[in-house]
């Protein structure tokens, strides 16, 4: 076979936003896909609603398509390009369902374009769970029983059917989303009215429980001669009943004899050829029970998956570029595989190494969220770990985890003996730690597994761990005998435990170990087992007597990323290193990545020369550095991961690239900053510390309420909060005391009504040329990660713009910046206040990128090694033609129970970017991109508080003139009366029924302005927003939200939404900047 | 219990002796991420110290039923770990296995150097120990050992005497397989597929077996070199002279080889592992293999009225031949896998077919 030549240009669907469920793993897939692709000489045109992926960058694609991924859209984009094919499976869930709905309306057919990978009856096939198994039955093999329904009713037969307990599945959603565990009669509502509402086609399987089964993962792929191959194997540490995205996993498997694995192989084989998914990728989970070997197909999914980027970097063969490659018609034996160069990719990887895989999850985030998994997943990333044995990945995966409070402080804090056997039998976030708390208090690894369902060779592994700490603790560091040293080592212990269990410091323990020559080696991740030279240097450390690191006496410089990704910190600052790397390698460096992160593309083993998949931590970067002898290490892309180690790395002789670890500090350290800023006479919000609460009460009342508070001890806006009055800021810190005692709260008069504004900016350290202005859409108070922005601004004076400019240039050259920095700003009462200056790459560069058109993180980074920006040729600050729109995407339908309300603290998961003419059109984009739909008419329903109300008016005038009928509670009715404006009044939830939320339940409301009223109406709010929330009814907290809102009314109404190509904006091009691919 | 790993290189690596004693043996390794019992039991390793890259070993213990044949026959057993206690549904730890079969096993090895040694300088000889000698000692014993080449081994691992298996079912051919150090699952599969099994000593003359009236020949698998065994290829000439169906698998397969006028030659470091992928030539298929040898068939030395019918995609070596116009095939892999996928197991009902047919009516006048 080869490359196809009946077809030119291929059309490939993004994931869009980041949401749980589907991350950055898809950017990874995607731009592999469009990578090869494009080598093979295809035209390749892409939609993605997400502008921080590398996918989207102009050069990887020929068209590239910044827009919503919603059929209207995406139909107009294929009128105009006329695609040749359509690769649906690269894109995730959101690929599959776009050409689902591109299928189902007729259009795909109408566009003559041939589908790639998988035809429509093996995407439905794959989707559809009944459809499914009853394929599965025919082809002879085993499913749980289930049944399907439509309705409640239908669901309680089934369920008396099956018995108790019962998985319930929604068909077509994403990560499980919607889906749980009926345990009892009482829940069976709840549940089932959940997942028939998640599902897109009101469709739920119903399915006997194989909780407690072991559960395993097959990534399959398929060329189009039908030669198969399983790529990897995978094992749940967490057995069935946890979704497969919030268990830890292990690849390869460990627990099954090789007829129970090679059977279940052929079984995989069967599911695939019965799917028909005639070439690349599939994910086949299966569930084994325990002591019988029984063994039942659970799902198959007919794509690329985050499994399948999870196999590809466990085992050094990339899914997705093999996927792309199968799909225009070669063979698995035709393509070659890179990592040993001369075999091919028709084999199966054999693993010399154990890759563990822990998810990382936000639940400090969420306060009431349940922090119980199930089959609905919550996780938001995830680390991977390579080592020499489970043992050793286990503890790296933990190290790189990154938590708040790290293990082994976790597991004190699940240790109290009397809740640890719920900890252990109810799955949960922590009960990893739980295993480590009842193995350490004398429990049996049978009585573990028979509390846990898991498998006992896991806990007599992690028992195993135990024994050795219990050991260590008996001696000290001079007279620790080696064979423990050893022993713990290969337990995974890093120096940093090893020095509490031994009594010592951090790094004596280093300075021991390697005077003991027990330092790690460094192994090639090789698909082969050692069987073919690698020429591919992807790295892990284990212990051993022989390192391949091999490293070259080439310029080089070490990139630290970003770790698992987290609300706050996620793709964005995996573009940032990805783009360092291609601007490094560009410029004669060799470049040294060091990252955990499965997901990404800064991960993927031909971004950068050298590649270690390594934990993040003070330890295995300098044992890299040591080994490597780079000429610097970059640490201000990666976000607080790399920034973290900043300064321990200065301190143990690291040269630090770009802006010095100590101005990194002073930017964060407010005292200091304060100063400083005073100096320059730039503002500040007024701000004070207190250490207990008289004193903040104190405070406050100097500054003036409304207030922000947060422990000083955070980033990230972590458990920051706004007081409106006394008894709020004496509630608050009541909990913040407990959080953290003896330690200051940070006070800051909260600019209320004030517009915020984000500079971003590159310096070189002698001149500063401002990139990009961005004006939040919503007010004040919001964290910015959590904000719609618009650039360029919009309702804000060049006299302010230019006051913002010369605030930021000078604050950046008095830091001494050399590569990136942004500054919040507000404008409040006519001046000019600065609310945080981060003197490092912040979320926002990527999107600015894309506005603009440069590529801020390759210039940064040449700044970051010696070029100058007249040298580059940056020496002012770039137009911007267009109206770019960011809004945020939110996990809340994933946390039932918590209210989907903003403030200082970040929630959103990712950002879609809306690109228009006008800033309604822009906005409506944006809107849609997030999964919105914006009413064209109907009812609105308004009710705000009283410092909006004035603000409201001409809000309500434009959507009376748009003719929607007004719903409003009684004060805003009576409010918007008084101006002349009919409006209907509606009851709050307390004044009896029918009230708001019954409207909306009703679907009679097709947009809702809701400001945060305070006090008693707290609750109602809260109904609202979660009901919106559930009934994806287009919910407004902010007044200019409302505005932009109004405006993108205007702009659909209008017009059919213009589509453009990034390709055809301006773009500018620069010296040494040309593309990558 | 410390131990070591010498290679006749000068290299020693440093582990610990789970299971005492000292082996003078060729090194192997195998990729193989499960089986482990199969390969210990497998009579083609007699001779061999094998080395498993996968680092954790024994995590599902023993059992009934995953053996190969009646004994282990590695010489001595090398992994980065050995799971101490089994799970899932094997009756015995490993470690007792290993300890009642009297296998020198070494553990906390990086295996992953010791492969990379073997594989730049090719298969070697070394020992395995748990004695205290100086390793100087030790190395220059390893170099006086013999190397596989020319040795018999075969007649270390056949059977006795010859012995019927009853076919699963209602029989539809007979067949003999003359017992090089033949796997198990060859045997079950043959079996399950409706065939009345002779299993022949590896010295059996090709008349004996003619007489038996079988309607087609099994040559298996086994260890070590092919070269040193004229007597037998003179008997499988014989064989292929009658015009009996034959299939040869590994070391049959080199013996057919042979028999037919091909050469064999030494692999640098042989194939052991379940991912060796094979190459159709008529299909272009590929089938991901379990394979096991040493020694391979030069594809030049097969005379004209044979066909290579597959390669190694990896190497490009002979994975199967057939002779043209006659009922001969055989495979360099394991079709019969245990352990391994498999993808090749359908050849034992396609092998079955050739012998109905060849026995059937129809045929007779021929």
């Amino acid at each position: 076979m080869a490359r196809r030549t009946d077809i030119e240009s291929i059309l490939i669907f993004g994931s869009g936003p980041i949401v749980i469920g589907q991350a950055c793993e898809f950017d990874y897939s995607g731009t592999q896909a469009c990578r090869v692709l494009r080598r093979e000489g295809y035209r390749v045109i892409l939609v993605n609603s997400n502008p921080a992926t590398i996918m989207t960058d102009p050069e990887f694609a020929d068209a590239t398509y910044v827009e919503p991924l919603v059929p209207a859209v995406v139909e107009r984009i294929i009128e105009r390009e006329r695609p040749d094919a359509l690769l649906p499976t690269v894109g995730g869930q959101t690929g599959i369902n776009l050409t689902l709905a591109l299928s189902e309306s007729g259009f795909l057919e109408k566009s003559g374009m041939k589908l790639l990978g998988a035809g429509i009856e093996a995407l439905r096939l794959g989707e559809d769970r009944q459809l499914f198994k009853r394929a599965m039955v025919k082809a002879g093999l085993e499913v749980p029983e289930s049944g399907t329904a439509k309705t409640l009713t239908e669901a309680r037969e089934i369920i008396d059917r099956l018995g108790f307990p019962v998985i319930v599945r929604p068909s077509f959603t994403l990560g499980g989303e919607g889906g749980g565990v009926v345990f009892n009669r009482d829940e069976i509502d709840d549940v089932v009215s959940r997942a028939l509402q998640s599902s897109p086609v009101s469709l739920i399987l119903l399915e006997q429980s194989v909780l407690g089964w072991k559960e395993f993962e097959l990534e399959v792929m398929r060329d189009v001669a039908d030669n198969a191959i399983v790529v990897c194997s995978v094992e749940n540490v967490d057995p069935m009943g946890v979704h497969t995205g919030d268990s830890i996993t292990v690849a390869p498997q460990q627990t099954l004899s090789d007829p129970e694995y090679q059977d279940m192989r052929d079984d995989s084989f069967t599911v695939i050829r019965t799917v028909g998914v005639a070439t690349g990728g599939s994910n086949i989970q299966f569930a084994v029970e325990p002591g019988t070997g029984r063994r039942v197909v659970i799902e198959m999914n007919p794509r690329v998956s985050r499994s399948s980027a999870l196999a590809s970097k466990a085992t050094g063969f990339p899914i997705a570029k093999i996927a792309a490659q199968l799909a225009v018609g070669y063979t698995l034996d035709e393509i070659a595989n890179d990592i040993t160069g001369k075999t091919f990719a028709a084999f199966e990887p054999t693993l010399d190494y154990t890759v563990v895989k822990i998810p990382r999850w936000a639940f400090e985030k969420f306060e009431r969220a349940d922090g119980t998994l199930g089959t609905s997943m919550k996780s938001v990333g995830e680390v991977m770990a390579i080592g020499g044995n489970f043992r050793e990945a286990l503890m790296k995966g933990l190290s790189g985890l990154e938590l708040e409070a790290a293990w082994p402080q976790q597991e004190e804090l699940v240790s109290d003996p009397v809740s640890l056997r719920r900890r252990l039998s109810t799955p949960n976030w922590q009960r990893l730690f739980a295993v480590f708390a009842a193995l350490r208090q004398g429990w049996t690894v049978e009585e573990v597994a028979g509390a846990s369902s898991i498998d006992p060779w896991f806990l007599r592994e992690i028992e195993s761990v135990v024994e050795c700490e219990a050991e260590l603790a008996c001696w000290d560091l001079d007279s620790v005998p080696d064979p423990l040293l050893r022993r713990a080592r290969l337990s995974g212990l890093g120096d940093q435990r090893l020095a509490s269990l031994l009594g010592s410091e951090e790094s004596q323990v280093s300075r021991e170990i390697t005077r003991r020559n027990l330092d790690r080696v460094f192994k090639r991740v090789d698909t082969c087992a050692a069987e073919f030279s690698a020429i591919t240097p992807y790295l892990y450390s284990t212990p051993g007597v022989e390192d391949e690191a091999l490293p070259t006496d080439r310029r080089k410089v070490m990139i630290l990323g970003s770790g698992p990704n987290r609300i706050g910190q996620g793709i964005e600052f995996d573009y940032c290193c990805v783009h360092a790397t291609f601007a490094l390698r560009r410029a004669g460096f060799e470049t040294i990545m060091v990252n955990c992160n499965p997901e990404t593309v800064s991960t993927d083993y031909d971004t950068s020369d050298r590649l270690y998949f390594e934990p993040l931590t003070l330890e295995h970067v300098m044992a890299i550095y040591r080994r490597e002898q780079p000429l610097g290490v970059i640490v201000q892309l990666g976000g607080q991961t790399p920034l973290k180690l900043a300064r321990s790395l200065e301190a143990a002789g690291v040269n630090i690239l770009g802006t010095s670890p100590e101005a990194i500090d002073l930017a964060e350290d407010r005292r200091r900053f304060g100063d400083l800023l005073a100096e320059e006479q730039i503002l500040l919000p007024a701000n004070g510390s207190a250490a207990s609460l008289d004193e903040a009460c104190q405070v406050a009342d100097e500054i003036g309420y409304p207030v922000v508070v947060r422990p000083s001890y955070v980033l990230g806006g972590r458990a920051m909060s706004i007081c409106y009055n006394q008894p709020t800021l004496l509630n608050y810190m009541r909990r913040a005391a407990d959080v953290s005692p003896g330690r200051p709260v940070l006070l800051d008069r909260f600019l209320e009504d004030a517009f915020e504004v984000d500079v971003d900016l590159v310096s070189d350290g002698r001149r500063a040329v401002v990139c990009g202005i961005m004006q939040h859409i919503e007010e004040a108070g919001i964290h910015s990660g959590d904000s719609a922005a618009v650039l360029p601004p919009y309702r804000v004076s060049e006299a302010d713009l230019d006051r913002m400019r010369d605030i930021a240039v000078r604050l950046a050259l008095r830091l001494g910046v050399v590569g990136l920095m942004n500054v919040q700003f507000a404008i409040y009462g006519g001046e000019v206040y600065v609310l945080e200056v981060n003197p490092r790459a912040s979320r926002t560069v990527p999107f600015i990128a894309k506005a603009v058109g440069l590529p801020l993180v390759q210039i940064a980074t040449r700044v970051m090694v010696g070029e100058t920006l007249d040298e580059i040729g940056l020496v002012s600050e770039p137009p911007v033609d267009r109206f770019f729109v960011k809004a945020p995407v939110f996990p809340f339908d994933r946390f039932h129970g918590v209210d989907p309300v903003l403030g200082p603290e970040m929630k959103s998961t990712g950002e879609v970017m809306g690109v228009g003419r006008s800033f309604g059109s822009a906005f409506a984009k944006a809107w849609l991109g997030a999964g919105h739909a914006l009413p064209d008419c109907g009812a609105a329903f308004l009710s705000v508080n009283d410092r909006d109300k004035k603000a409201l008016l001409r809000v309500a005038e434009r959507l009376r003139d748009l003719g929607f009928e007004l719903l409003c509670t009684a004060g805003t009715a009576a409010y918007l009366s008084s101006r002349g404006i009919e409006t209907r009044r509606v009851n709050k939830v307390a004044e009896g029924r029918p009230h708001v939320v019954d409207y909306l339940i009703n679907g009679e409301v097709g947009l809702i302005v809701n400001t945060p009223l305070g006090g008693e109406s707290y609750k109602d709010d809260m109904e609202i927003r979660t009901t919106a929330l559930k009934f994806d009814i287009p919910c407004v907290t902010t007044i200019s939200g409302a505005m932009a809102a109004v405006d993108a009314i205007e702009a659909l109404r209008e017009s059919l939404l213009q589509v453009t190509a990034l390709q055809n904006l301006a773009t500018r091009s620069l010296a040494g900047c040309e593309s990558e691919v | 219990m410390s131990g070591r790993l010498i290679l006749e290189d000068g290299s020693v690596f440093h582990g610990e002796a789970l299971v005492e004693g000292s082996r003078f043996a060729e090194i192997v390794f195998n990729t193989s991420m499960t089986g482990y019992q199969e390969i210990l039991t497998d009579p083609s390793y007699r001779g061999q110290i094998v080395i498993m890259t996968q680092p954790h070993i024994g995590n599902y213990g023993a059992y009934d039923g995953a053996e190969e044949s009646h004994r282990v026959w590695v010489e001595g057993f090398v992994a980065r770990e050995f799971t101490g206690r089994r799970s899932g549904l094997g009756d015995v730890d490993l470690g007792v296995y290993l300890e009642t079969n009297g296998v020198p096993t070494l553990a906390g090895i990086d295996t992953r150097a010791a492969v990379r040694r073997l594989r730049e300088f090719g298969a070697m000889r070394g020992m395995i120990t748990s004695c205290d000698r100086p390793d100087a000692e030790l190395i220059e014993q390893v170099r006086r050992q013999p190397t596989m080449e020319g040795r018999a081994l075969v007649d270390e691992v056949t059977c006795e005497s010859p012995y019927d298996i009853e076919p699963e079912g209602e029989e539809k051919v007979r067949l003999a397989v003359y017992d090089f150090g033949v796997k198990q699952n060859i045997l079950r599969s043959l079996v399950r597929h409706g065939a009345r099994v002779t299993v022949l000593p590896a010295r059996t003359p090709a008349s004996d077996c003619l007489d038996l009236g079988v309607d087609g020949v099994v040559l298996s698998n086994g260890p070590g070199d092919p070269e040193p065994l004229h007597g037998i290829v003179r008997e499988v000439r014989e064989l292929v002279e009658a015009r009996v169906p034959t299939f040869g698998i590994c070391l049959g397969h080199q013996l057919l080889g042979l028999a037919l006028g091909g050469r064999t030659f030494k692999l640098k470091f042989g194939h052991h592992g379940g991912n060796q992928p094979v190459r159709d030539e008529e299909s272009g298929q590929v089938s991901i293999t379990s394979q096991n040898h040493g020694f391979a068939l030069s594809a030049e030395s097969l005379p004209e009225d044979c066909k290579v019918a597959a390669v190694n995609l990896n190497d490009g070596t002979v994975e199967a031949f057939k002779a043209v116009g006659r009922p001969i095939f055989s495979v360099q892999y394991h079709p019969e896998a245990a352990p391994g996928p498999h993808d090749a197991a359908r050849l034992f009902g396609e092998f079955l077919d050739v012998c109905v047919q060849e026995a059937g009516p129809g045929n007779e006048a021929l």
